[in-house]
């Protein structure tokens, strides 16, 4: 009776708080989901749901290629910069996990030391390189930046995940007559599957949502994302802040990166390695 | 086919430590060689070397007449069969027994003949499409055996294959191992922790000690002529006896009784200048109720007395253990690594109790003072500090290993 009390007590405890959780976190977005349907007069208005619904935001947002076409160039920009990312991360972390290296705690190091170090103090000092080799308000210009803040958490979760997979497995590829690229391509890689996709939709985020070098790196619509966009976003005239556009782009941005989440979450299983070796 | 030379084989993991030392061996093309010794005396590090899956650090393998030191697994052709079984997770049972011949490019028609006469054998059939994941121990054993027969490699490696199965099912698949073996006439070395594996499957055996090779030879030599103390204690079930003895005037002085030195006996204890402390070993089987020994046959060994502490009917023969007071006890680094090798200890020949195995005609019972009876021409003789076998000094038809 004891033990069932507690637990009962125990599920109400973390009911509550994950429901404070959600809420904190569900908050700010609802928020920002009442003010993209809100009128420009009635944006000051404290009451949740607009008094009139409106679709003028999103319409004003979408008809223009201010918006559009900074959408593109973000999808763009993330799903390329993902994919290179994580294709040099798997061949990092493969090295890291597996092999003995000289050098191998230095690349570590190294890594940890570019994931830690504060992107402000790179603008100028990128702004200047970019713009003498011509990679200023280019695809390329914040591609590259955003593979190589993007390689240091690849690194880290792949390896991880690398580790997990039973060394044994690798060396049947081998006497299997399998060359080591086989082994990792056709044995490694599909157990390391689930590690891919989480690196990818961490890597897409952070690309998706990065702000500071999309606005310094680019100054047209060219290269422009779609974070970068909405600073350029102006009001109905020049004195009224621009909110719900705002608003309502920030929605737009929002459901790209759940779907995308929600697409790859299927691949995420646990558990894949299990039954691969004794015990 | 292929025959595989061991040439002075080293194997030194990066961590400094001696895994192999020093192993030399001929294994001729289609024998079947099995590889025993205690838990981490280096079997499965000596089978990775000849796949090629750990490096070699010093000395020379060759496959087939080539050196192969520095080939990769892929180009020397071997099927290994993992202690770990090391199933694909992520492909069904017929993937993983076909993947092999898959990066062979092998015709799919053929694939599939081969491993589904693979899974028959196998008794797979209707796990075929199955995940290694939803497999027990045991079937996925057999899909670790099944991955490699479906090959047709120069050599099979196997480590421990058959440990996971149950009583029945070992049997069988010992048969069908041993049918499999020589249909296809390809050279195995085999490695495993039973006696009965060791005993009927291979053509030879090899100990193994801390990465030392101790002796290499049909089961029958190492059964009847072990070259040391390590070597007799390890092979045979249940083990040897061992006790202390003391030579003097021409006579092995023995908690038993008094063994008279046969003259070879005599002249190898002469010759080496072995102390006077020595072990005897005595294989259960070399005891002898008393009374169902004829008096012509009593005279070449002795009688002594004991009192029957267990008795086992194993139907065809029987088993007793006694006691002894074995006075100063034996101290030999090889009996405490015997004894604590799994297995071993329960076999009750450890410590000072004995085990004799009797004609099933014996009729001595639990508690009963038995006269027991002891052949005296099939004593071992060892020096504890070397652990030599010392009646093996003069007759040199043992395949000595250095
Ligand atoms: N990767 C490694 N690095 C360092 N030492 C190792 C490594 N692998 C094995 N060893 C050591 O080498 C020795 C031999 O190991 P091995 O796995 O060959 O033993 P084994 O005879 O197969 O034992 P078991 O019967 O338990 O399987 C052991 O002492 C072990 O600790
Ligand atoms: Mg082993």
């Amino acid at each position: 009776m004891a033990t069932a009390a507690t637990t009962s007590r125990q599920k109400v405890g973390w009911g509550t708080a994950n429901l404070v959780v959600v809420a904190l976190a569900m908050i700010p977005v609802l928020w920002m989901v009442s003010l993209s349907f809100k009128t420009p007069a009635a944006i000051l208005d404290p009451s949740y749901f607009p008094s009139q619904w409106t679709w003028g935001n999103y319409s004003s947002i979408l008809s223009t290629s201010q918006f559009i076409r900074p959408l593109v160039n973000s999808i763009g920009i993330g799903l390329i910069s993902t994919f290179i990312a994580v294709l040099l991360a798997c061949m990092a972390a493969y090295a890291v996990a597996r092999l003995r290296f000289p050098g191998k705690s230095l690349l570590i190091g190294m890594a940890l030391l570019i994931a830690m170090f504060p992107a402000i103090s790179l603008v100028t000092p990128m702004f200047n390189i970019e713009r003498s080799l011509g990679l200023f308000n280019t695809w390329p210009g914040l591609i590259i930046p955003y593979v190589a803040f993007g390689l240091p958490l690849g690194i880290y979760t792949l390896s991880a995940f690398f580790r997990e997979i039973p060394w044994e497995l690798e060396k049947a590829a081998k006497v299997d007559g399998a060359t080591p690229f086989q082994a990792f391509v056709k044995v490694i890689a599909p157990l390391a599957a689930p590690g891919m996709v989480t690196t990818a939709i961490l890597v897409f985020l952070a690309c998706w949502n990065e702000f500071l070098f999309a606005i310094s790196f680019t100054s047209t619509l060219a290269s422009r994302t779609a974070p970068a966009s909405m600073a350029y976003f102006s009001g109905g005239s020049v004195f009224t802040v621009p909110t719900g556009p705002i608003a309502a782009a920030a929605v737009v941005i929002t459901i790209p990166i759940i779907v995308f989440v929600l697409f790859f979450q299927r691949r995420i299983i646990a558990g894949l390695t299990s039954g691969a070796v004794k015990g | 086919m292929a025959d595989i030379v061991l040439d002075q084989i080293t194997k030194r993991y990066p961590d400094g430590a001696l895994a192999v030392d020093k192993i030399s061996m001929d294994i001729a093309d289609g024998e079947f060689v099995i590889l025993v010794g205690p838990s981490g005396c280096g079997k499965s590090t000596t089978l990775n070397m000849i796949a090629g899956l750990e490096d070699i650090s010093e000395g020379e393998l060759r496959i087939g007449g080539k050196v192969v030191n520095n080939k990769s697994p892929k180009d020397r052709d071997v099927a290994m069969v993992f202690q770990s079984y090391a199933l694909y997770p992520h492909m069904t049972v017929r993937q993983n027994m076909g993947f092999a011949l898959k990066l062979a490019k092998t015709p799919q028609a053929v694939i599939d003949e081969k491993v589904t006469e693979a899974a028959r054998i196998l008794d797979l059939t209707q796990h075929l499409d199955r995940k290694p994941a939803n497999l027990s121990g045991g079937q996925r054993q057999r899909v670790a055996m099944g991955r490699a027969i479906v090959r047709d490699p120069a050599v099979f490696l196997m480590d421990e294959p058959l440990s996971n199965l149950d009583a029945k099912l070992r049997v069988q698949m010992r048969t069908e191992v041993s049918r499999i073996q020589r249909r296809l006439g390809t050279t195995m070395v085999y490695v495993t922790h039973d006696q009965t594996e060791a005993m009927t499957l291979g053509d030879r055996v090899a100990v193994m000690r801390s990465g030392r090779l101790l002796q290499v030879g049909t089961p029958q030599e190492l059964y009847e002529s072990p070259l040391n103390l390590f070597v007799a204690g390890f092979i045979g079930s249940p083990s040897m006896n061992f006790l202390p003895a003391t030579a003097e005037d021409g006579k092995l002085r023995t908690p038993l009784g008094d063994i008279p030195l046969s003259d070879a006996l005599r002249q190898a204890l002469e010759r080496s200048d072995a102390s006077r402390d020595l072990i005897v070993g005595i294989r259960p089987e070399n005891f002898e109720d008393a009374s169902l020994v004829s008096a012509d046959a009593r005279r070449e060994g002795i009688t002594f007395r004991a009192t029957i502490d267990v008795r086992e009917s194993m139907g065809s023969d029987v088993y007793v253990y006694f006691a002894t007071e074995l006075g100063n006890s034996l101290a030999a680094a090889e009996l405490q690594e015997l004894a604590q090798d799994s297995g071993r200890a329960d076999t009750g020949a450890t410590g000072d109790t004995l085990v004799a195995r009797l004609d099933a005609a014996s009729r001595l019972q639990e508690g009963e003072d038995a006269e027991l009876w002891l052949d005296a021409r099939l004593v071992h003789v060892f020096e504890p500090g070397s652990g030599k076998n010392l009646a093996l000094g003069a007759s040199p038809a043992a395949s000595p290993v250095s």
